[in-house]
């Protein structure tokens, strides 16, 4: 076990999947000599030179669809796009052709693509350094999209989505990229995708969240136990698959659910989890489904405090849950 | 110069000539220019009559295809548009696989999961189509620096057409492709058409060949109508480009003769006199003529040609229209490599509407 940053653990599965395995490579904006805007990738220009750690021209498109021709080739790509917020321009890659590959082809061309992307905001970055977009890819069958809240399911969930057979987004809250710290096991370590992780137990009302909005679901965990309320904690982190079995044995429990993430509002993952807790967890329901989101407006500079889901407004509305019946 | 192996026919026998292609060769590329052509006024028809559901002609370019075709090799990778049959059964695609996937029939590689052209072969590495414009230029690129980075001394080609000219990943791949000297050949098919709209108001460019210059290295322009033309082209930039020097683009210039696609109507935008001139150089008739007046094809012969062309399309549609339609349920199969919970519930749900008669497959 190693003491670490998310960040840092990012970067520890990156290497250990390039020594493990000549296929991996890397590429993206300064991600060779530079290591990275935020040093992702320190270090592996150094050790496994030009030819696998590729500073690429600023095309994001350029990126993945180089990515996808590696992929098809047998290679093991990552891709780095710098933030969530430019990844637009290799849309067409991600949804029209990565993501349909195997299944167009009749399972010919399975294409193994990982993307990775800081997304999220608290950073002031603005309203292209801050978004939280996951939707759009959610919503694109053949897709896989994961997020690591913890520096341990950073490495474990990286290595399982570089050794995966579909394409993978993998999306890093930068937020907390250097502010959490945590016991990373040396050894392999992968997670397994599909399975959500208990971060706290409870009988009262169960909080869900994934990413940058963990450690403010936790804390407001932690408050409501003084006010007596037990709130179960879920960290969803594997958004597709979802495990929707944890989710819906934790509403069974519990009779009440918040569903917290700071994309906005309509539309978003919050909607689908509230979905499958209608269709699955009915009956179990003391009170309605509540969701702490972000609004449903561009993401705001100045005040991105206020557009944030924070401890105060998540444990408002698990009062609220609570409350209601 | 025996330099080039071909996959599909008959192997080459004789030596090639001086201008890169022996006698023997340019009757198979004929061969091929001939199926590709029967093929295709075959199609338009089974279109009409309702028997496959869309069809993207491609006559007027079967020479550019199978010139280029000829002059690779079958460990080289072929990123395809949407209209490039003749390059696949250049490379031995048998006649019945593409058939079958005009069919969407049980034998369809690529299992009924898209409209007819859309085609994938992974045996004769070429890739499988899709229909946003552009994208398998990037892919290509990627492509060939994994081939690199792997030692193996392949190219890959992409074609495309004028139009794909102006998209995000014509730029993008050309770039790349300067930027790391890839073992590239960018094959462009100019047919002067994007759908409705001309050539010349695709880009201000005067060539679009000239494009590459940009990119840091050389562009051509060919008459696309001649297949040794396109053949000696594309040879030599395989060779250069497999020898380390960079890749190439290529624009062979042909006429589109059909419509884009059996959804559109050309009449409402180009003029009959426009394409009774590109007619006039028809690539099929012209390779017909040379081989009737340099090397011997006699009527009899050149007959026999066509009439095994259509004796082989109509056995191949025959049992396309006889092999059962893809199943059903197989719509679910190959989102992953594993179904996830998700999926696994879906199908379910599906078999129970059709176990209750709510769904009729």
């Amino acid at each position: 076990m190693t003491e670490l940053t998310l960040v840092q653990a990012v970067n520890r599965g990156l290497f250990e999947a390039m020594r493990s395995d000549p296929d991996v490579l890397v590429l993206g904006e300064d991600v060779g000599v530079n290591g990275g805007v935020f040093r992702a990738t320190e270090g592996l220009y150094k050790e496994f030179g030009a030819d696998r750690v590729i500073d690429t021209p600023l095309s994001e498109t350029g990126i993945v669809g180089t990515a996808i021709g590696m992929a098809l080739y047998g290679l093991k790509p990552v891709a780095e796009i710098q933030f969530l917020d430019f990844i637009y321009p290799a849309f067409d890659q991600i949804v029209s052709e990565l993501s349909k590959f195997r299944y167009r082809s009749g399972g010919q061309y399975p294409c193994h693509v990982v993307i990775r992307s800081p997304y999220g905001g608290g950073i002031r970055g603005g309203l292209y350094h801050s978004q939280s977009t996951e939707a759009y890819f959610c919503h694109t069958a053949g897709l896989k999209v994961v997020v690591p809240s913890t520096p341990a399911d950073a490495k474990g969930l990286l290595l399982t989505a570089i050794h995966d057979e579909d394409p993978v987004l993998f999306l890093e809250p930068k937020r907390i990229y250097r502010s959490v710290t945590g016991e990373v096991p040396d050894g392999d370590g992968r997670v397994p995708f599909g399975t959500a992780r208990l971060v706290r137990e409870g009988t009262d009302v169960s909080l869900f969240a994934y990413g940058a909005m963990v450690p403010p679901t936790s804390e407001a965990a932690e408050k409501l136990a003084g006010e007596g309320i037990s709130a179960e904690v879920i960290d969803l982190r594997s958004l597709v698959p979802l495990d929707e079995a944890s989710v819906v044995a934790s509403v069974q429990k519990t009779g009440r659910a918040v569903v917290v993430h700071e994309a906005a509002r309509f539309c978003g993952f919050g909607g689908e989890v509230a979905a499958v807790l209608a269709e699955k967890a009915f009956y179990s329901l003391k009170a309605p489904i509540a969701r702490v989101t972000g609004y449903d407006t561009p993401f705001p500079y100045a005040l991105e405090n206020l557009y944030l889901p924070n401890a105060d407004t998540i444990m408002h509305a698990a009062r609220s849950t609570v409350k209601a019946g | 110069m025996a330099e080039s192996a071909v996959p599909s026919v008959a192997p080459a026998s004789g030596s090639d000539s001086a201008d890169g292609l022996s006698p023997q060769r340019l009757l198979e590329a004929y061969r091929t220019m001939v199926l590709a052509r029967v093929t295709d006024e075959r199609c338009l028809h089974l279109q009409r009559q309702g028997r496959i559901g869309f069809y993207a002609p491609l006559q007027g370019q079967e020479a550019a295809q199978v010139g280029a075709a000829m002059a690779l090799r079958p460990e080289d990778w072929v990123f395809p548009a949407y209209r490039e049959m003749a390059v696949a059964l250049l490379r031995g695609v048998p006649l019945q696989a593409i058939i079958d996937q005009l069919f969407s029939d049980s034998s369809d590689l690529t299992k009924g999961r898209q409209m007819p052209n859309h085609f994938g072969f992974r045996a004769q590495n070429f890739v499988v189509a899709s229909s946003p414009i552009g994208t398998q230029i990037t892919q290509a690129v990627g492509a060939a620096m994994a081939a690199r980075l792997r030692g193996d001394p392949i190219v890959t080609v992409p074609f495309f057409g004028d139009g794909a000219t102006s998209s995000n990943d014509f730029h993008a791949g050309l770039n790349f492709a300067g930027v790391f000297k890839v073992p590239t050949v960018f094959f462009c098919q100019n047919n002067e058409w994007a759908i409705s709209l001309p050539r010349e108001k695709q880009t201000r460019s005067p060539t679009l060949a000239e494009k590459a210059k940009a990119y840091g290295f050389s562009g051509v322009v060919i008459d696309g109508n001649d297949v040794k033309a396109v053949y000696r082209t594309v040879l030599d930039a395989r060779r250069r480009a497999v020898a380390g020097g960079g890749p190439t683009l290529i624009e062979a210039q042909v006429y589109r003769f059909g419509p884009h696609s059996t959804s559109d109507d050309p009449h409402r935008y180009r003029s009959n006199a426009e394409l009774e001139a590109a007619k006039r150089k028809d690539p099929v008739l012209r390779l017909q003529r040379e081989l009737k007046e340099a090397h011997g094809l006699d009527e009899a012969g050149d007959s026999k040609i066509w009439d095994d062309a259509r004796a082989q399309l109509s056995a191949a549609i025959e049992v396309a229209e006889k092999t059962p339609k893809v199943a059903p349920d197989s719509f679910l199969d190959d989102v992953f490599a594993t179904p996830t919970p998700r999926l696994a519930e879906e199908r379910a749900a599906f078999e129970a509407l059709v176990r209750e008669g709510v769904i009729k497959p």
